[in-house]
């Protein structure tokens, strides 16, 4: 037994679990708190308080809310494709886990440093789409089905303009490893030089993860609650984290393509003395801000003016900032240096 | 060894799920399958070193295209057992392009086109760089044409769907941003009338008993 445990992949691979543990547990909680963060801040927003009453500051509200979810009993709808039905919600959790890997919380603080990791990420998150259409076809209900169609054209949708500023920061790193990346942006954070990119991306990511004013798959005033109308208990709480968890994940992906990752924002005393995962998870804090900010102040967008921001602003938009920003790299003489071998 | 055992987990679910993809009952199960059967494949790229490859193959076959299939197959009101009457009909065609292409297959694996030196050799810099090394050097031209036969036919698409409808309501954002509050609102002044005004609450609050 000593000796198989004491191989060297046995040992490599626990090592690799206990990384993962250490992302996955803390993301959890802080979804778990996300959900009290968003209720809490736009009460105050709406001038309510908010649930303050399960433990200090309500502190102790998503547990109350997971063991209420959990005691709930799981329904299949009659005419439900069953397995369809309970691939969804597992597929969407899954995923909003998996893109984890490759998000860097330090320097070499990361589970796996790949060559193409901002590929991997934009893959992942494109994958989201089929979490959602599963559901709505397997429910077999038309308000489910309305918000999935909704959803997949959304989220195809604003893919495209998403893909195109990533092409922005890339121009300007000549990366596509996450930790080059934050390191090229010592100096300057791409968020000032790329500042309409950085907003195109913003809210391109509120569009990818449906939240408001982007919400018309969930369109609770006229589809119940879109493609998840028919979950309950479990199955409802994994869309619920997916959700949240993938909201976690854009933000962390803004601050890594343009608020540079743990970097502190100048490299004066005070300042870089707080360690580089601190600095990341105060910019997270601040992106999911704005995004609960946003959700509080915005009223819901129309099916057609949503198709119209993505396709004829954003994406027209986009693309003629790529060729500005190659064309002023390349004037200037300022394209990243690559070694062609 | 791991290596080894990735290779025939992601080969053997590829091939199965390919397999499924033929012979589901199911139009959407066929789609799923067919997701399932392109990611083992991205694996398969990941095993040989084309990370590049393998995550294009994610972005655009499972991110983009198997959504439009998943969209239409969803959309489509199939007689599933209208769809499984031709399957004799049609099994010698599907036989015949089959061992076709098995046979190609083989052939390439023999002969000279599949030789070692194809193979991918194992080097410092990623595979993103080498790509675009070539692709924007030496095979520019092709990689020019490529695209311009997308363009192609992607304007063939639209000029194909596309029609002008008569009697569609459609929102003119120009028209709507341009329009100015002297043109569109008039503000008239009302004599206010108290003693009126007066008698319409008493008749309400006389209604509301």
């Amino acid at each position: 037994m000593i000796e198989f445990l004491t191989q060297d992949w046995v040992l490599e691979l626990g090592w690799i679990v206990a990384k993962i543990m250490v992302v996955i547990g803390p993301l959890l909680i802080a979804v778990a708190y996300l959900t009290l963060a968003e209720r809490r801040v736009i009460g105050f927003m709406q001038l309510r308080k908010g649930p303050n009453v399960v433990g200090p500051f309500g502190l102790f509200q998503p547990f109350a809310d997971a063991l209420k979810l959990m005691a709930k009993e799981t329904i299949m709808p009659a005419g439900a494709n069953k397995v369809v039905f309970m691939i969804a919600p597992m597929l969407t959790f899954i995923l909003s886990l998996v893109a984890w890997a490759v998000i860097p919380f330090g320097e070499d603080l990361v589970i796996a440093d790949i060559n193409v990791g901002i590929l991997y990420l934009f893959a992942i998150s494109s994958l989201g789409v089929y979490g959602v259409i599963m559901a709505g076809w397997a429910s077999n209900s038309k308000y489910a089905f309305l918000g999935a169609l909704r959803s997949a054209a959304q989220m195809v949708s604003y893919e495209v303009s998403m893909g195109l500023v990533i092409i922005n920061v890339l121009l300007c790193a000549g990366s596509l490893n996450l930790s080059a990346i934050v390191e090229a942006q010592r100096g300057m954070w791409f968020a000032l030089p790329l500042l309409p990119m950085f907003i195109v991306f913003f809210i391109s990511t509120l569009a990818e993860t449906n939240r408001a004013p982007f919400d018309l798959p969930e369109g609770e005033s006229e589809l119940v609650a879109g493609y998840f109308v028919e979950y309950s208990s479990m199955s409802f709480a994994l869309f619920f984290l997916g959700e949240y968890a993938n909201m976690i994940l854009m933000s962390s992906m803004t601050v890594v393509l343009f608020l540079g990752g743990w970097l502190p924002p100048f490299d004066i005393w005070p300042l870089n003395i707080i360690p580089g995962p601190l600095w990341f998870i105060i910019k997270i804090m601040l992106v999911l801000f704005v995004f609960l900010w946003v959700r509080a102040t915005t009223p819901r967008y129309r099916y057609d003016q949503l198709m119209r921001l993505g396709w004829k602003i954003f994406l027209p938009f986009s693309l003629i900032y790529v060729v500005l920003t190659a064309g002023f790299l390349l004037v200037t003489d300022r394209l990243p240096a690559v070694a062609l071998g | 060894m791991i290596e080894a055992l990735f290779f025939y987990l992601f080969a053997g679910v590829m091939l199965a799920s390919g397999f499924m993809v033929v012979v589901s009952r199911n139009p959407v199960y066929s789609v799923l399958f067919l997701i399932l059967a392109f990611f083992n494949a991205a694996g398969l790229f990941v095993l040989i070193g084309a990370e590049f490859l393998a995550m294009l193959l994610v972005v655009v076959y499972v991110g983009a295209v198997a959504v439009l299939f998943l969209f239409v197959v969803m959309m489509l009101d199939i007689n599933f057992a209208e769809m499984r009457a031709g399957f004799q009909k049609y099994l010698p065609l599907g036989l015949i392009v089959g061992g076709i292409l098995v046979f190609e297959l083989v052939a390439a694996m023999y002969g000279d086109a599949f030789s070692k030196a194809s193979l991918p050799v194992a080097s410092e810099i990623p595979n993103t760089t080498q790509l675009g090394g070539v692709l924007y050097t030496k095979y520019a031209f092709l990689f020019q044409i490529s695209g311009l036969i997308l363009l192609v036919a992607m304007i063939g698409a639209i000029s194909l769907t596309m029609r002008k409808r008569v009697g569609v309501r459609r929102q003119s954002i120009a028209d709507q941003n341009s329009r100015r509050r002297e043109d569109v609102m008039e503000i008239v002044k009302m004599p206010s009338d108290k003693t009126k005004a007066k008698n319409n609450v008493a008749a309400g609050s006389v209604d509301d008993k």
